[in-house]
């Protein structure tokens, strides 16, 4: 080994113990201020730390574009989802007037609202962009209830860390972070454009949150459940995960 | 496959008195992003085939006109693609995977572009020199190309200006727009950055550029590794690899 090489060697030894440290202090500042998703482990952890951590430090606050009227989508394009259950047009049949939003989990008053019960919190429209991962979008107007307000009624817990919650459809579920639960465009929307929410499009009630992909935005909504722990809830490449295996955080 | 080329130069030159032919800073990089490229255009692909159709503008899906579309299946049965059967879901590690190669493309070509600064490797071999600054000088390269004339002395040490201006286009051209355009189909980037998506035209703009881009990143592929194996493919695989491919150093 020649001096010259010897002196490479060493340097690259250099750069590589910092660049090994760094990352193993980066890793563990990330854990500590909550800057690692539920899914940040296995291969492409990583990736997905990057990911959440960046939008986390920089585009926490940051509200969804809204858009002008004229911009709303003359063929707005409901996705196919499976067959609805006899429990659904049960439901349907008496024109949804008993369908019911349970709030639970780590809150001081679990509450059960009727859609007559959202409709009295103070509500928000927005006209926002539905984006599906698959690539196709388009814009509506959503008019509901901000989650915010309703976990204030129901007294989330400051150490609620995730909101989980649930369709009245089998095996349909997602999580958040408590960010985008009290953002103020996270919508527990029951109108859209002219009218009542239409089924195709999640009526009566669907969570919209236009932050992120259309696969986090549930439809038929029935329960709201805030933990300190999503265990259990996290959409992942396990393939029990009835969640196609998708990222938990869809803000990209 | 060009050896009549590699036979023109000597390899029996002594090892030790080389500089090489390119930087070890280049070549790592160079094969880091190999593979982080390969691995972005297997899941772009994958991803894609969920909704080969474009369009331009904010909005667009199976129910509005297409700008363009693919003609392939679909891996999606609501996508009217004239097939009659549909493709499996691979979406899952296919996004994870294109969004962790994504961070790994980003990262090395930060370090690429902060040590090319530093180290004047921009200056020093991608720039045109003065003299090469003419039409005549492109002139010269293409009608040399045209003749299928063998690369002279000068081939063997540095980059005629047709390739400088390629490897700038690439590099600062193509390869900062993928990205660009990859961030503005995403919803929390464009909630924090909405000017970027708003200057490429809208959403569904940014994914059919993204698209167009990386054709041109194939197609520069494509033509990068056919002159690679036209001028000798050991050779210049030796050179990037370990450095230096048999040079002596007064030449260099």
């Amino acid at each position: 080994m020649n001096r010259i090489s010897r002196r490479k060697f060493l340097t690259g030894g250099l750069i590589t113990t910092a660049g090994v440290s760094s990352l193993a202090v980066a890793g563990g500042l990330a854990k500590r201020y909550g800057l690692v998703p539920p899914d940040g482990g296995g291969i492409f952890g990583p990736g997905e730390t990057l990911t959440y951590a960046a939008h986390r430090l920089f585009s926490r606050h940051a509200l969804a574009r809204e858009f002008p009227r004229s911009m709303i989508s003359k063929t707005p394009f409901a996705n196919s989802i499976a067959p609805l259950s006899t429990e659904f047009k049960g439901l349907q049949s008496r024109g949804f007037t008993d369908w019911r939003l349970s709030i639970d989990g780590m809150v001081a008053r679990p509450v059960t609202l009727s859609l007559g019960d959202l409709k009295s919190f103070p509500m928000r429209n927005q006209i926002t962009e539905v984006v599906c991962e698959e690539g196709w979008s388009y814009v509506a107007e959503w008019i509901g209830t901000p989650l915010f307000e309703i976990l204030k009624a129901a007294g989330a817990s400051p150490q609620g860390r995730y909101v989980v919650y649930f369709s009245i459809e089998p095996d349909w579920w997602e999580s958040i972070d408590i960010a985008d639960a009290l953002h103020p465009q996270t919508l527990v929307t029951w109108a859209m454009n002219d009218g009542d929410l239409p089924v195709e499009f999640g009526g009566p009630l669907r969570l919209r949150i236009p932050k992120q992909l259309g696969y986090k935005s549930v439809k038929f909504l029935t329960r709201v459940m805030v933990t300190d722990s999503p265990r259990g809830f996290v959409s992942s490449l396990d393939p029990k995960s009835p969640n196609y295996g998708y990222s938990w955080f869809a803000g990209i | 496959m060009g050896s009549w080329y590699a036979s023109r130069v000597s390899t029996a030159a002594p090892l030790l008195n080389e500089r090489p032919r390119h930087s070890s800073l280049v070549r790592v990089t160079h094969w880091i992003t190999v593979i982080a490229f390969i691995a972005l255009l297997v899941t772009g692909v994958e991803i894609l085939i969920s909704h080969p159709r474009f369009y331009w503008g904010e909005t667009g899906n199976s129910l509005s006109a297409p700008l363009f579309k693919i003609p392939i299946p679909s891996s999606r049965q609501t996508v009217p693609t004239g097939y009659g059967y549909v493709l499996p879901d691979q979406n899952g590690w296919s996004r994870y995977l294109h969004f962790e190669a994504a961070w790994v493309l980003i990262i090395t070509g930060l370090v690429y572009l902060g040590f090319g600064l530093w180290t004047r490797h921009f200056r020093k071999n991608l720039f045109p020199g003065r003299s090469e600054r003419t039409w005549s000088a492109f002139r010269v390269v293409i009608a040399k190309h045209l003749r299928l004339a063998p690369p002279d002395e000068a081939d063997l040490y540095s980059y005629n200006v047709l390739q400088r201006v390629t490897y700038l286009v690439v590099v600062f051209g193509l390869f900062p727009l993928v990205v660009v355009t990859g961030l503005a189909m995403s919803p929390a980037f464009n909630s924090a950055a909405p000017w970027i998506v708003d200057a490429l035209g809208g959403r569904q703009s940014a994914r059919t550029l993204h698209f167009l881009l990386s054709i041109s990143l194939v197609l520069f592929l494509i033509v990068h590794v056919g002159m690679v194996m036209v001028t000798g493919f050991a050779r210049r695989m030796r050179e990037m690899i370990i450095g230096n491919a048999g040079v002596p150093r007064e030449h260099a």
